[in-house]
């Protein structure tokens, strides 16, 4: 195929592509241009002058909403996420290698947390919290122990939020582990075994180092789709809300660039991440590349 | 967690230990494997399998304006479904299904041919791995960034002083502005497809990347014309990647009520909708019944789509 001249089918491709990356990255260049309007500029083009005003608005705040503390609690949420869906993603992946009672059931239940409807599984933690502080409250009422009165609520960031979060990374971390333990020759840790490494020696020499630039890729799943997750946390996160929910709200609220510039800000963080993940994982699979080693 | 050691891949043919030390390591093995199993089975417990059992309880459950009453009832679903027997007139639920389902309809198959065309387009006729890599990296990275702000990146280019109809005005084509580009049901199905064709274009790929390449030259020297090839070779082997992107799009959009919320000026009724509103009204049992109503109608969907997928295969 690739010895064959350049169809015309390739060049009529070719251009829908073009279009479509147009269509994809379009839009978002539009409101990066429009982020820097100035002071007396409107939502739409034409341009009013070119500044920084609307960045300099969004940096003073944006009137009741706290969204620079939103944008700290979201990137703290995303970084937690990130870790444990390393983490967790990994040790599953390597339990899935050696064969367990239940894992069809578990790799069930993690495909069906993929495609459950987001609404549905931010309810149903809604529902178990609730429920969870009803408990809570009756014990209390029961006991009169002092430490259990006045809980408020166990709905948070760190515990209902969090979950949510993890039932839409974690799916996604196992399939990229899965994918990546497909792809790993055993014999490296035959190998480390026969040099007489212990397990745990095995698994920090020889097998991280190897899946490095995967497991990168993971990371960089866990933080961006917690970064921007809205569905799953909007019945899940209690009263102080994450970036993307305050966003949501400041769609119908906020009528100035003053958005535009707050979705360049939270456009470039994210793809700086992207960039970082891509990068580091780049250097890694280069040093490996230098180091002898490749993947089988 | 780093003690926890990974156990030697089960070689025992050239060990030279013990029956009974032998079946001790692989008792040992097991329980590795289970306790590295846990965290994930106790996340997906706690926080999936635990709230759907509890959304199915509750929504049997009796309610007032304060509180959430554990008595069995199912008023709940009565209310989901109330007037729905009346033909003349659709009730409301069977209104907002079908809302929904239209709007599923329409993305499902623009980003069906959209993802099938930019992956056959990076899988097939581009030739450096690099290149695939990379552009296939590209139809990826927006998908890394923040919904609402794709979905605000439209206002700009629909709005009634927009681009799109400053330009289309420009032109001489058009007089008055076109009112419905923003807020209406095509912004929120091009926010759809804008948003969701790399959950088509990824699987499709994937698909695509496994097909040996042999066969492709074997149809071409059979003389197969271009077409042929892509519907007697091609298609019929992306199908289970088809499959994934189409269940993908179909999960997203029946469940969505943001993309409807904020494309549609919170305007549009949509199945999440309605479960977000009762929910934000502390009316937590008739949420729960509208959310296993939503989750039956999905599984509804997902099985007749693998049905579909091997009916095909089979004939």
């Amino acid at each position: 195929m690739s010895d064959r001249p350049r169809s015309p089918a390739f060049y009529a491709l070719a251009a829908f592509f073009a279009l479509f990356v147009a269509f994809l990255y379009g839009p978002t260049l539009t409101i990066l241009v429009l982020s820097f309007q100035g002071p007396q500029g409107g939502l739409t083009f034409p341009m009013n002058g070119v500044s920084t005003h609307w960045f300099g608005k969004l940096w003073a705040g944006l009137g009741i909403v706290d969204i620079w503390g939103a944008l700290w609690r979201s990137l703290r949420l995303g970084l937690v996420v990130m870790g444990l869906t390393v983490v967790i993603a990994f040790y599953a992946g390597l339990a899935f290698r050696k064969r367990f009672r239940g894992e069809g059931m578990l790799f069930t239940i993690a495909v069906a947390s993929l495609i459950v409807p987001s609404i549905v599984v931010s309810l149903g933690i809604g529902l178990e919290f609730r429920l969870l502080d009803d408990a809570v409250n009756w014990a209390a009422a029961a006991t009169g122990w002092g430490w259990l009165q006045e809980h408020g609520t166990l709905m948070g960031l760190y515990t209902s939020a969090l979950g949510a979060h993890l039932t839409w990374t974690l799916p996604f971390g196992l399939l990229i582990m899965f994918a990546v333990f497909n792809r790993f020759d055993p014999a490296y840790e035959e190998a480390a075994r026969d040099l007489g490494a212990t397990g745990s020696q095995t698994l920090r020499h020889v097998v991280v180092p190897i899946l490095g630039p995967s497991l990168v890729g993971v990371a960089l799943f866990g933080f961006t789709l917690s970064f921007d997750e809205l569905a799953r946390t909007s019945q899940a996160i209690g009263g102080r809300n994450t970036l993307p929910l305050e966003l949501q709200g400041l769609t119908t609220t906020v009528t100035t660039p003053e958005i535009y510039a707050l979705g360049t800000l939270t456009t470039g963080m994210s793809l700086a991440v992207i960039s970082l993940a891509l990068g580091t994982s780049l250097y890694l699979q280069r040093r490996k590349a230098r180091a002898g080693l490749r993947l089988g | 967690m780093t003690d926890i050691a990974l156990p030697a891949i089960a070689n025992t043919a050239t060990e030279s230990a013990s029956t009974t030390s032998l079946t001790a390591k692989m008792r040992r093995r097991r329980v590795l494997a289970y306790l590295q199993a846990a965290p994930m089975a106790l996340v997906f417990l706690v926080f999936f399998v635990v709230p759907l059992a509890l959304t199915l309880i509750v929504s049997f459950w009796s309610y007032n304006e304060y509180e959430i009453i554990p008595a069995f009832t199912v008023q709940n679903y009565i209310d989901v479904f109330e007037g729905c027997l009346n033909t003349a007139d659709a009730c409301t639920t069977v209104r907002t299904y079908l809302s929904t389902l239209k709007f599923c309809a329409l993305t499902w198959a623009c980003t069906l041919v959209i993802g099938f065309t930019v992956a056959y387009f990076v899988a097939f006729h581009v030739r450096s791995k690099t290149m695939q890599m990379a552009l296939f990296l590209v139809c990826t990275i927006p998908f890394w960034t923040s919904n609402v702000i794709r979905m605000i990146s439209w206002i700009p280019l629909l709005g009634r002083n927009g681009l799109v109809n400053d330009t289309l005005m420009g032109l001489g084509l058009i007089r008055a502005p076109i009112e419905g580009l923003l807020y209406s049901d095509f912004s929120v199905v091009l926010a759809f497809v804008h948003l969701n064709t790399v959950f088509m274009i990824v699987p499709i790929f994937n698909s695509m990347a496994r097909i040996d390449r042999s066969l492709i030259e074997a149809a071409y020297d059979s003389g197969a014309t271009g077409w042929q090839t892509l519907w007697n070779v091609v298609v019929p082997l992306a199908k289970p990647g088809i499959a994934i992107g189409s269940i993908f799009v179909i999960t997203l959009v029946m469940g969505d009520f943001v993309t409807v919320g904020v494309m549609g000026g919170q305007q549009i009724a949509s199945v999440g909708k309605v479960i977000q509103v009762q929910m934000s009204a502390l009316q937590l049992p008739a949420a729960a019944a509208n959310a296993v109503v939503l989750l039956g109608a999905v599984m509804l969907m997902i099985v007749a789509m693998t049905r579909l997928i091997d009916l095909r295969k089979e004939l």
